[in-house]
C-alpha cells in the first residue's frame, strides 16, 4: 500500500515568482494606481494594499481564434418549443454560443477590468521607489528600527547568564519536600516505634530483637531513599525570560504647513502632500503615537483637518509668516517641547510678501528652531524669490533645518536626506 | 479537473476488461468511519477499499500517489496548468492572481482535485475537503482520470508520463538560466511569443518520438550545433543565387509541402534565433503537446471519471462500506458537478463536459444492459452485451469528437433535448437545422460531434512559403472553414510572429473557393 503523502508544509508560494513577473510586467499601470492612491488616501492610511485595475485587454495573450461570421451549427441543450425550421432572431451582441467552450459567458462578461490586489509591501515599494528612496532607507522605512528586551516572568529553559538562581532553588526545595514527605513522615514513625521498642527491650528476647532489626533495616532503606532525592534538578531550573519588544519612542507631533494661495495649483499640493507623507512614514518608525496639525495659509493661517489642508482653494496673496505665527501658538498651547517632539514640515511655491520674508527667517530661526527636533522646508516651484533667499541662511548655523526645492517626487527625499542619515548611522 | 498525462511501461499484453465484475471478497461488518474531518489513517482506510473496489471492475491505473496539499497549494498548481513545477512566466502569475481573487470572494470553489498523467499518477487532495469529499476525489482522480491516462490511445500516443514532471523541472531551470544570462525582458518577450503560438505547435497526424530526459539532453547540444548549420544552409546559399535567376518563376516554394506545426517549423528553420531561444520554443511546443489529448477528450475524460466515482462509491454503499450520510454528501456534490443548465439559463455557457461525458458512459451501459428496439437498430454491436467490455472499448479508442459521433443515442439526446442552430453569416436570422426528432438525430449528432473537433474550433493555420530570395519574409495560411473568418486578434499573433521569424510575416485567409479573402501583413520587428 502506498503511503500518502503530506505537502501542505512544503512548497508554499510557489507562484511568487511569476507574481513578481506579473507585477514587472504591468508596473506603469501599478504605478498609475499608486499614485491615485496616494492622492486620495490620508496620510495615516498610506501603508495600506491597494486594488489596482488593468483593462483586460492589457494582459489578454493573443491566439489565433475564430471571429464572427461564415457558417456554423452549434448545438445547444435544453430545447423546449423549437422544431424544425424554426428562425431565431440574432442575438443582440453577436454572441452565438461560442463554438463549444464557454466563450458566450466570457464575452458576456464584457470589458471588465482585471482587478488584483497590491500587498502593503508592493504598495510602499511601488511608493518608494516613485521618490527615489535609496535601499538602506526602504529597510529602515520598511522595519521597525528599534528593539528593547522586556523581562517577561520566567521560563524553564534559556542561557546559564540568565539563571535566577533563587528562584531555581526555591523550586529545588519545594520539590525535596514534596518528593520527600511521604517518605519522611514514615521514618519519623519508625524512629518513634524504635525508640519504644529499644526501650522496652529485654535481652533474649527474640521477637522483639527481630522487630528491631526490621525496624532498623526500614529505617535504613528510607534514609537511603530520602537521600537519593537529588538536590537539584534540572527541571528545578528557572531562568529570567527576556522577550524583544519594538519601541518606537514616545510621541512626536508634525506639523505640516502649506501655502494655498492661488498659485498652488493641484499638481504642487498633489506634490507637497508626497513630502508631508514621507516625513510622516519617516515618524511612525520612531514614534509611537504620532499627532498630525495642518496649518494651511494664504494671507491668513488657519488649523484645519487633513481633507480641507489637501483640497479646499484660496486665492489671494501669501504672508507665510502667518502660519509659523500659528505654529507657534499651538505648540505653546499644545505640545509642550519637553513632553513632545516636534517636527515641522513646510511647503510653498516660495511665493510671499516680500516684507514678510525676513520676519519668516527671524520667526523660525528664534522661536520655532529651537523647538523643533527638525524642520524641513521645500518648494514646489523653480525660481527663487526672497523667501528662499532669506530661508537659504538658516541653512548654516541650523543642523536640523533642510531646504530643497522639488518639481517633481523623485526630488522629495534629499530634503529629508540629512534626517535619513543621521538615523541610518546611529542604527548602524 | 486538471489532468495532466501518461506512459513508460506499456504492458505488453493488456489485461482484457472484465466481462462482468469479480464479486465481493467479504461484506464487511459495519461501515467505514464517516466523521467530517478526514485523518490519514481515514483516509488510507478508504482508498483501500476503494482501490478494491476499483480491482473487482478490472481498471486499469497506474500505481497512485495521493498527495494532501493546501488551497493555496491548489491555487498555486492550478495557475501554472495544473502541474506541479513549471517554468516561471508573468502569465502564471495572471492565472493566481484571478484564482485566488475568485477563491477568496467565494466566486468559485477551487477544484476538488487535480490529478496529474504521470507515472505514479499523482492526485492532489485537498487539505479543506471533509471525508466524503477525498473519497470522492480518490475514486474521481486517482481511479477514474488514472485509468483514462493509462488507457486511452490519445494519451498513450502523445504523452510520456514517467519523464514529464523531469521535463518540466528541467525547463523550469532552462528558462531561469537563460532569464539570468540573456535578462528578464528577452525571456519574457520571446515566451509571450511562443505561447501565442503554443496551439500550433503540435503535429496532428505524425506521432512524437519518445524520449526520456537524459535522451533530450543529451541531445540537446547536437541539435544547437545542427540546427544552426541547417539554418546557416539554407540561408547561405540562396541569396546569392537570386541575384542570377532574378527572373526565374516562383516555381518552388519553401517548405515543400505546408507544414500545419509553426512552432516546429520556426524552432528548425527561423534565421535569426539564437540557440537558447530555439531551446526555449522546442519547451514551449513539447509542453503543449503534452497537453494536446487533453484537450481532444475533455467530455471523455471527466464523463469516465464522474461515471467510476459514480459507480465505485454506489457499489461500496451497496456493499456496506458506506454511511448514509457520505453518500449524501458526496452526491450533493456529484450532482452540482454535472448539472446543465438548459440553453438561455443565466448560467448557461455551453455544453457541460461532466454532463455530457457523465449521461454517456451511464447511456451506454445502458444500451448493454437494457436495450430498446431503438437501440438494438443504432448500436447492434454493443446492445445487450456485457457492459465492461463496452465501456472500455469507449474509454481507449476515441476521442471527443469520435466519441460522440460513435456513441450519443437517440434517447440521450431526448432526455437532454439537444438541438442544433444554423448561424449562417449570410442570413439575418439563425435557423433551427435540427431537433431531437427521427429526422434530426443524426444532424445533431453530427453537429455536435463536429463541435468537438479541435480543427473546427481552432483555425487551421499553416507555413505556406518562405520568400528565400527576397526580403526573406514568411507566408502564412489560413483555411477557412465553413467560411469562418478569423479572430481580429490575429494581427497581435502575427507580431509574435514576426518576432520569431525575425523578418516581416504575412498571413492569407483562403475561403473554401481556394481564393484569399482577406490578408494581414507585419513588418519585421526592429532588431
Amino acid at each position: 500500500m502506498q503511503q500518502i503523502i503530506d505537502r501542505r508544509l512544503a512548497g508554499k508560494n510557489k507562484s511568487i515568482g511569476n507574481r513578481e513577473r506579473f507585477l514587472r510586467r504591468h508596473k506603469e499601470q501599478i504605478r498609475e494606481a499608486v499614485k491615485r492612491a496616494i492622492d486620495g488616501r490620508g496620510i495615516r492610511d498610506i501603508e495600506r494594499g491597494e486594488d489596482i485595475h488593468i483593462p483586460k485587454r492589457d494582459i489578454s495573450e493573443p491566439v489565433f481564434g475564430h471571429g464572427q461570421g461564415g457558417v456554423r451549427d452549434v448545438v445547444h441543450p435544453g430545447n423546449k418549443d423549437f422544431v424544425r425550421g424554426d428562425r431565431i432572431a440574432r442575438p443582440k451582441g453577436g454572441q452565438g454560443g461560442g463554438s463549444g467552450k464557454g466563450q458566450a459567458g466570457d464575452s458576456g462578461e464584457g470589458e471588465d477590468d482585471f482587478v488584483f490586489a497590491l500587498s502593503k509591501e508592493e504598495f510602499m515599494q511601488v511608493f518608494f521607489e516613485d521618490l527615489a528612496l535609496p535601499h538602506l532607507i526602504r529597510t529602515q522605512l520598511a522595519e521597525v528600527p528599534e528593539w528593547k528586551y522586556h523581562r517577561a516572568g520566567f521560563s524553564s529553559d534559556g542561557t546559564p547568564n540568565n539563571l535566577h538562581v533563587v528562584r531555581s532553588m526555591r523550586g529545588a526545595l519545594s520539590r525535596r519536600i514534596a518528593l520527600g514527605a511521604g517518605s519522611r513522615r514514615e521514618l519519623q514513625e519508625l524512629e518513634e516505634r524504635l525508640a519504644a521498642c529499644r526501650a522496652t527491650l529485654k535481652p533474649g528476647d527474640a521477637v522483639m530483637a527481630a522487630e528491631v532489626k526490621d525496624l532498623e533495616e526500614r529505617i535504613e532503606a528510607l534514609r537511603v531513599r530520602v537521600k537519593r532525592i537529588p538536590y537539584l534538578d534540572p527541571i528545578d531550573l528557572r531562568y529570567r525570560s527576556r522577550i524583544k519588544v519594538a519601541v518606537p519612542t514616545s510621541k512626536a507631533v508634525m506639523f505640516c504647513l502649506m501655502d494655498v494661495s492661488g498659485s498652488m495649483d493641484e499638481g504642487r499640493k498633489e506634490l507637497s502632500k508626497r513630502f508631508f507623507i514621507l516625513l510622516y512614514l519617516f515618524l511612525t518608525r520612531h514614534y509611537e503615537k504620532i499627532e498630525l496639525v495642518f496649518i494651511r495659509h494664504h494671507t491668513q493661517a488657519q488649523e484645519v483637518d487633513e481633507e480641507n489642508f489637501f483640497h479646499a482653494r484660496e486665492t489671494g496673496g501669501t504672508v507665510v509668516s502667518s502660519a509659523l505665527v500659528l505654529m507657534e501658538e499651538i505648540i505653546k498651547a499644545r505640545y509642550s517641547p519637553a513632553e513632545w517632539n516636534i517636527y515641522g514640515a513646510q511647503a510653498s511655491d516660495g511665493d510671499n510678501w516680500h516684507h514678510d520674508s525676513g520676519r519668516c527667517r527671524e520667526l523660525l530661526n528664534d522661536k520655532l528652531l529651537p523647538l523643533c527636533r527638525y524642520f524641513a522646508y521645500v518648494q514646489v516651484a523653480e525660481e527663487e524669490q526672497n523667501l528662499w533667499e532669506e530661508y537659504a541662511q538658516l541653512l548654516d548655523a541650523n543642523r536640523h533645518f533642510a531646504m530643497r526645492k522639488a518639481t517633481e517626487a523623485s526630488m522629495i527625499y534629499p530634503v529629508f536626506r540629512d534626517l535619513f542619515k543621521k538615523e541610518g548611522a546611529k542604527a548602524a | 479537473m486538471n489532468p495532466v498525462s501518461d506512459i513508460r511501461s506499456r504492458p505488453k499484453h493488456r489485461p482484457l476488461a472484465l466481462e462482468q465484475p469479480l464479486p465481493l471478497a467479504a461484506r464487511p461488518g459495519e461501515p467505514l468511519p464517516a466523521p467530517s474531518d478526514w485523518s490519514f489513517e481515514l483516509v488510507e482506510q478508504y482508498h483501500r477499499v476503494i482501490k478494491a473496489t476499483a480491482e473487482r471492475f478490472g481498471l486499469d491505473t497506474y500505481p497512485n500517489q495521493l498527495e494532501i496539499i493546501t488551497a493555496e497549494q491548489m491555487m498555486d498548481a492550478y495557475a501554472s496548468v495544473g502541474m506541479p513545477v513549471n517554468y516561471r512566466h508573468w502569465s502564471y502569475g495572471k492565472e493566481f492572481i484571478a484564482t485566488e481573487k475568485n477563491y477568496k470572494r467565494g466566486h468559485m470553489g477551487l477544484a476538488y482535485e487535480i490529478v496529474i498523467n504521470s507515472n505514479p499518477c499523482i492526485s492532489y487532495l485537498m487539505e479543506e475537503n471533509t471525508m466524503a469529499m477525498q473519497a470522492l476525489v480518490i475514486a474521481h482522480a486517482a481511479y477514474g482520470h488514472n485509468s483514462f491516462f493509462k488507457g486511452n490511445y490519445l494519451f498513450r500516443m502523445w504523452t510520456d508520463a514517467s519523464s514529464i514532471i523531469d521535463y518540466l523541472v528541467y525547463a523550469k531551470d532552462y528558462v531561469a538560466k537563460c532569464e539570468e544570462k540573456h535578462g528578464l525582458d528577452a525571456v519574457e518577450e520571446f515566451l509571450d511569443s511562443c505561447h501565442a503560438l503554443a496551439n500550433h505547435g503540435v503535429d496532428r497526424y505524425r506521432r512524437p518520438s519518445r524520449k526520456s530526459l537524459a535522451q533530450e539532453l543529451a541531445e540537446r547540444q547536437d541539435r544547437e550545433a545542427y540546427a544552426q548549420r541547417q539554418v546557416n544552409d539554407l540561408w547561405r546559399t540562396l541569396p546569392r543565387r537570386a541575384e542570377k535567376e532574378d527572373a526565374a518563376p516562383e516555381s518552388k516554394r519553401f517548405p515543400d509541402e505546408p507544414q500545419e506545426n509553426l512552432l516546429y517549423f520556426i524552432e528548425k528553420n527561423a534565421p535569426l534565433l539564437e540557440p537558447w531561444q530555439r531551446e526555449i520554443v522546442r519547451i514551449v511546443r513539447k509542453v503543449a503537446q503534452y497537453f494536446y489529448p487533453q484537450r481532444q477528450t475533455q467530455t471523455m475524460n471527466e464523463g469516465w471519471a464522474t461515471f467510476w466515482h459514480h459507480k465505485l462509491l454506489n457499489t461500496m454503499y451497496d456493499d456496506g462500506f458506506l454511511t448514509d450520510g457520505v453518500m449524501i454528501e458526496w452526491l450533493k456534490s456529484h450532482t452540482n458537478v454535472i448539472y446543465q443548465p438548459p440553453v438561455g439559463h443565466p448560467a448557461y455557457s455551453g455544453i457541460n463536459p461532466y454532463a455530457l461525458g457523465f449521461a454517456m458512459y451511464t447511456d451506454i451501459k445502458r444500451i448493454c444492459d437494457a436495450p430498446s428496439d431503438e437501440d438494438r437498430a443504432w448500436f447492434p454491436d454493443i446492445a445487450g452485451t456485457p457492459w465492461l467490455p463496452a465501456l472500455d472499448q469507449a474509454m481507449r479508442n476515441f476521442k471527443d469528437e469520435s466519441f460522440i459521433g460513435q456513441y450519443l443515442s437517440p434517447r440521450l439526446m431526448r432526455e437532454m433535448r439537444l438541438f442544433a442552430i444554423t448561424d449562417d453569416e449570410g442570413q439575418s436570422e439563425l435557423e433551427v437545422s435540427a431537433i431531437h426528432d427521427d429526422a434530426g438525430y443524426r444532424r445533431v449528432r453530427e453537429s455536435l460531434s463536429h463541435q468537438y473537433d479541435l480543427g473546427s474550433r481552432e483555425p487551421n493555420i499553416q507555413v505556406w512559403n518562405v520568400n528565400l530570395r527576397g526580403d526573406r519574409s514568411l507566408t502564412l495560411r489560413h483555411f477557412q472553414h465553413n467560411d469562418r473568418p478569423l479572430h481580429d486578434s490575429a494581427v497581435e499573433v502575427l507580431k509574435h510572429v514576426a518576432r520569431l521569424w525575425g523578418f516581416g510575416v504575412q498571413l492569407e485567409s483562403v475561403n473554401a473557393k481556394g481564393d484569399v479573402s482577406k490578408r494581414w501583413q507585419v513588418p519585421a520587428p526592429h532588431a
